[in-house]
């Protein structure tokens, strides 16, 4: 559904466009490296065009307007019909008009709003990571595999994943711009983001929510790795130190990651949802 | 509890500017330090000079009787603008500050740390929504819109005295936070939890509660009053259907603050009971739920930013037909369009959230509502240029600021469509993107329109007209400087550059950082353009004086009256026959009539302390309570009481100006006008014009 709204050639040709007009932007969701991140793109310049169409007619009456019709002391030729001051065939064209971009600009909104839904998962199996954020770090968890990483997101590319949110902390809002667009974390509630990487790179991802002096700093390394490396990753993993109680107060200080492991093994089973509590915030969207 | 505590709360030497600079270890922390500080001390001898000033020109007690306590709705209106000029001039140096951190942060570094950044975003959106562009727009309207439907005062205007007193408060209020700091880092929304006590225990949140909460008590008593205004005040023959435009923004304005400021005082109060009193409505722990926040808060919030935009709108309504010689094309479409706004202001709010994780459809119908404003406001923008076409266009300064506004704004409404869809503001939600797109509404839009405003009434209210030299200079710096200091923003917002950054670490902003820099230091240029604009016009008020009272070739009612207006406005009541009245009068080489059943003594309004008295106590218990110094709290609100009791007991409430003085400034004022030739527009920048205009749409068939 995702892949048949971003049309690749019209995708294409935009972007080589928008190089050869020299502006270049080789970062966030206008070089997108997953699904969700194409479509996001695509229907941007869908409603720039459709914009485009309202404002080009804008932007050159208005000029024509002032130099037809300025003040020239009774030298302007002009027609001048100080009391002209309605006309229905006009109105009902000024409202039609609108009326009608705002028509066509609405269905797309609809269907990319639903087919984007954050909270639908883009295929039958994906992996589960769970991310809790602190003040200023992430924990991500993979509770499959009993790991978790502290700053550093990895993903198997290609496959599809499955992020829940939640916060030990005051609220935050993660964004990986090349991936998928953001979504709240909130304390003692469950947020979800399903996301994926269609081929090996890296990316940052960040907190978009100012939640004090870190806030800055608080970003975070994203990785996908082809599965070979990310099973050897996982493997490597395994002999990290566990995420114990200990382990876990050191993540509440305030602070960044500083001499924190960056990966840890043995995660308790339930640890998440523990964090989280029983509040989920499920909307009743596809699961 | 010692005596320090019942004395003086929480408040001590901790709260002193110079605070953050005996803490300070790094070379950071000293800059900060010494920027604070030179705040706090700017601020201390701003107050002082002034205070000097007036003491030296022996001006308190015409200041105290003239102004402060007249509920006269001229003065009062300007009295706003003078509070929003004070402000604006502080947001804007502070906006300054923060574009100079963005670009000295790249890499860290900088000249203020972290805290210090935090706060001053959060007084710069703080100062500029409730104490520039509310207290300019409520200014605006109180000083024209009782004058153009023909009304003496605003129906209550004691209540009108006391609303700036309270709006003033929470402005002095933002004002002693750069004394005793610091305010709070929690942003113009402060979101909880973020602005709980376990997570900012400190008297900053506070700070910004109880400003927030004055402000918005004094617009809520505001709406209440331009509402019954317009309902009740209106004078004989003025239908609703006959008000100038800038009326009936006025009115949804009002209507809107009426509905919409509540929900803001009800949100700053529950967050002040979970910090004071330890309840759980936002907190993390015990129940609290800070989703509740966001949808109060922007329940509010969105049908602010129309609070904004409306009276600019109406502005713009003024500036084009009066400025194309010409009536406002589709009158009735505009009533309609800005009716449609105002409701469907109250359908959208969720859109300020689009990613807190609720439904699809919910987020689809929400977006569809919002690109739906987008209606109403295009026949709006096609109206103007309806407006403008067959007319005889002149390119004053406010026409400038207009023309910059009908580009900037198409293009802020574009990007506003944008972020309307929310699988892109997914994407674009609190990054640059968003603070360019409501930057470029509310800049082009209301600030402009405030400005324009300000050239187009400003004759009107003192008697001469500003220097047009100057005019056209700070026009064009404010549109040249809000392109270059916002939409290098719109791109670095596609970048992924989040909002309230201090510094970053991606070399690839810093170029557009640096030409937003560019941007903000012509639009503090622009800011002094306007000051020397002031200084340079109140010199040459000679040469510049429209003592007839209608510069413009004006349409609606105020033009009719002697600039500066008498404090009756009116000699008479008037009885009017169409839309644009005194257009109408001048069509046919009339003017104002002198009364028909000749001149009668008239009754008005006595100036009144309780509005600065409320307004002063309003402070000192906002003060009290951001300090927990109880007693102070105690007492002023105690005041408070006293006063509203003491004012009931008072029964000479009005004075009486007798007839015979009225009719006198009547005489002088048609024997100036008779002795003063009726100018034709193309001398309408020049001395000959001293407000006595030739309407253009006769200037043809001479």
């Amino acid at each position: 559904m995702i892949r048949t709204l971003c049309r690749p050639p019209v995708s294409i040709m935009v972007s080589g466009l928008m190089m050869l007009s020299g502006c270049r932007l080789n970062m966030g969701f206008l070089s997108p490296s997953g699904p969700v991140a194409e479509a996001q793109r695509m229907h941007l310049w869908i409603v720039c065009g459709l914009m485009l169409l309202v404002v080009i007619p804008i932007f050159i009456t208005i000029p024509f307007l002032l130099w037809r019709y300025r003040y020239r002391d009774g030298k302007n030729n002009a027609a001048y019909r100080p009391e002209w001051e309605a006309s229905w065939k006009w109105e009902v064209m000024l409202w039609s008009g609108p009326l009608i971009v705002t028509a066509v600009l609405s269905w797309f909104l609809w269907t990319y709003t639903k087919a984007l839904d954050p909270y639908r998962a883009l295929s039958d199996d994906p992996l589960q990571v769970q991310v809790v954020s602190y003040d200023w770090k992430w924990l991500f968890i993979y509770p499959d595999m009993g790991l978790a990483s502290v700053d550093h997101l990895v993903l198997p590319a290609g496959r599809a994943v499955t992020l829940s949110l939640t916060s030990r902390t005051v609220m935050q809002s993660i964004l990986i711009p090349e991936l998928a667009g953001q979504i709240y974390l909130m304390n003692g509630m469950t947020t979800r983001l399903n996301l994926q990487a269609d081929h090996p790179g890296e990316w940052m991802g960040r907190n978009t929510q100012y939640n004090g002096d870190g806030f800055y700093r608080q970003s975070f390394r994203v990785e996908a790795l082809d599965a070979t490396a990310f099973a050897q990753w996982t493997e490597r993993a395994a002999n990290t130190p566990p995420l114990d109680a200990a382990a876990l107060a050191a993540l509440e200080n305030k602070g960044m990651r500083d001499d924190l492991p960056a990966l840890f093994s043995q995660v308790p089973q339930h640890l998440f949802h523990e964090i989280a509590g029983g509040r989920g915030h499920d909307h009743s969207g596809e699961k | 509890m010692n005596a320090h505590d019942i004395l003086l709360g929480r408040l001590d030497a901790t709260a002193l500017p110079w605070h953050e600079l005996l803490l300070a270890d790094t070379r950071l922390e000293v800059i900060s330090g010494i920027v604070g500080l030179s705040a706090a001390i700017i601020a201390v001898a701003g107050a002082l000079l002034v205070a000097t000033a007036l003491t030296w020109r022996r001006l308190w007690g015409p200041l105290w009787r003239d102004w402060l306590t007249s509920v006269d709705h001229k003065k009062i209106g300007i009295m706003y603008m003078v509070l929003a000029c004070v402000m604006l001039a502080r947001a804007v140096v502070e906006a300054g500050v923060m574009r100079l951190q963005q670009a000295l942060g790249s890499g860290g570094g900088g000249i203020v740390t972290p805290d210090h950044f935090g706060q001053l975003f959060s007084t710069h959106g703080t100062i500029m929504i409730f104490f520039v562009a509310m207290p300019f727009l409520t200014g605006l309207i109180n000083f024209v819109m009782p004058l153009q439907i023909g009304a003496r005062d605003v129906s209550f205007p004691l209540l009108n005295s006391v609303s700036l007193g309270l709006t003033a408060a929470g402005a002095v209020l933002v004002m002693v936070s750069l004394v005793l700091q610091p305010f709070s880092t929690g942003g113009w929304s402060g979101y909880p939890p973020f602005t709980d006590a376990s997570f900012n225990p400190g008297a900053g949140p506070d700070y910004w509660i109880w400003a927030v909460t004055l402000s918005s008590l004094g617009s809520t008593l505001t709406g209440i009053n331009f509402t019954v205004t317009i309902y009740k005040e209106r004078c004989e023959g003025m239908h609703m259907m006959r008000m100038p435009m800038f009326c009936w923004t006025s009115l949804c304005t009002a209507i809107l603050m009426i509905f919409a400021m509540p929900p803001l005082t009800v949100a700053t109060g529950l967050l002040a009971l979970d910090r004071y009193l330890g309840f759980h409505i936002f907190t993390n722990d015990g129940g609290g739920n800070v989703m509740m926040f966001a949808n109060l808060f922007w329940l509010f919030g969105h049908p602010e930013v129309y609070i904004l935009i409306l009276p600019a709108f109406g502005v713009w309504n003024e500036v084009f037909s009066t400025f194309s010689g010409k009536g406002l094309f589709g009158y009735r479409a505009l009533v309609m369009a800005t009716m449609c706004i105002a409701v469907l202001s109250f359908t959208v709010w969720v859109h300020h959230f689009f990613t807190m994780g609720q439904s699809t459809e919910l987020n689809a119908i929400f977006g569809i509502a919002t690109m739906a404003i987008g209606i109403p406001t295009g026949v709006k923008i096609y109206d103007w240029m309806l407006t403008m076409y067959r007319g005889r266009v002149r390119i004053t300064v406010p026409m400038v600021y207009g023309v910059g506004f009908l580009f900037l704004f198409v293009l802020g409404g574009t990007t506003g469509v944008i972020l309307a869809n929310p699988s892109i503001d997914y994407q674009v939600h609190n990054t640059l993107f968003l603070v360019a797109h409501f930057h470029n509404m509310v800049i082009p839009g209301t600030l402009f329109g405030m400005i324009a405003g300000y050239t187009l009434w400003f004759p009107k209210a003192f008697g001469f007209r500003l220097n047009d030299c100057w005019g056209y200079r700070a026009a064009g710096l404010w549109i040249v400087g809000f392109l270059l200091a916002f939409f290098p923003l719109y791109i670095l917002g596609l970048m992924g550059m989040p909002r309230r950054m201090v510094a970053y670490f991606e070399g690839a902003w810093l170029p557009w950082t640096l030409v937003a820099l560019t941007g903000a230091a012509l639009i503090v240029l622009a800011l002094l353009c306007l000051a020397v604009q002031l200084v340079v016009s109140l010199r040459n008020r000679a040469e510049l004086a429209v003592p007839v009272g209608d510069p413009w070739d004006g349409r609606s009612l105020e033009w009719a009256l002697p600039a500066p207006v008498p404090e009756w406005n009116f000699p008479a009541l008037l009885v009017v026959e169409g839309r644009d009245a005194f257009m109408e009068l001048k069509m046919k080489g009339d003017h104002l009539d002198r009364p028909r059943d000749g001149f009668i003594d008239i009754s008005m309004p006595r100036p009144s302390c309780v509005g600065p008295v409320v307004g002063a106590a309003g402070l000192i218990a906002g003060f009290g309570l951001t300090w927990h110094i109880w007693w102070l709290t105690v007492v002023s609100l105690t005041v408070i009481v006293a006063a509203m009791v003491a004012r009931s007991f008072v029964r000479e409430t009005h004075r009486t100006v007798p007839a015979a003085e009225v009719e006198a400034r009547w005489n002088a004022w048609r024997t100036l006008a008779d002795a003063s030739p009726r100018i034709r527009r193309r001398d309408e920048q020049r001395q000959a014009n001293r407000g006595h205009a030739f309407p253009a749409a006769r200037e043809g068939g001479e």
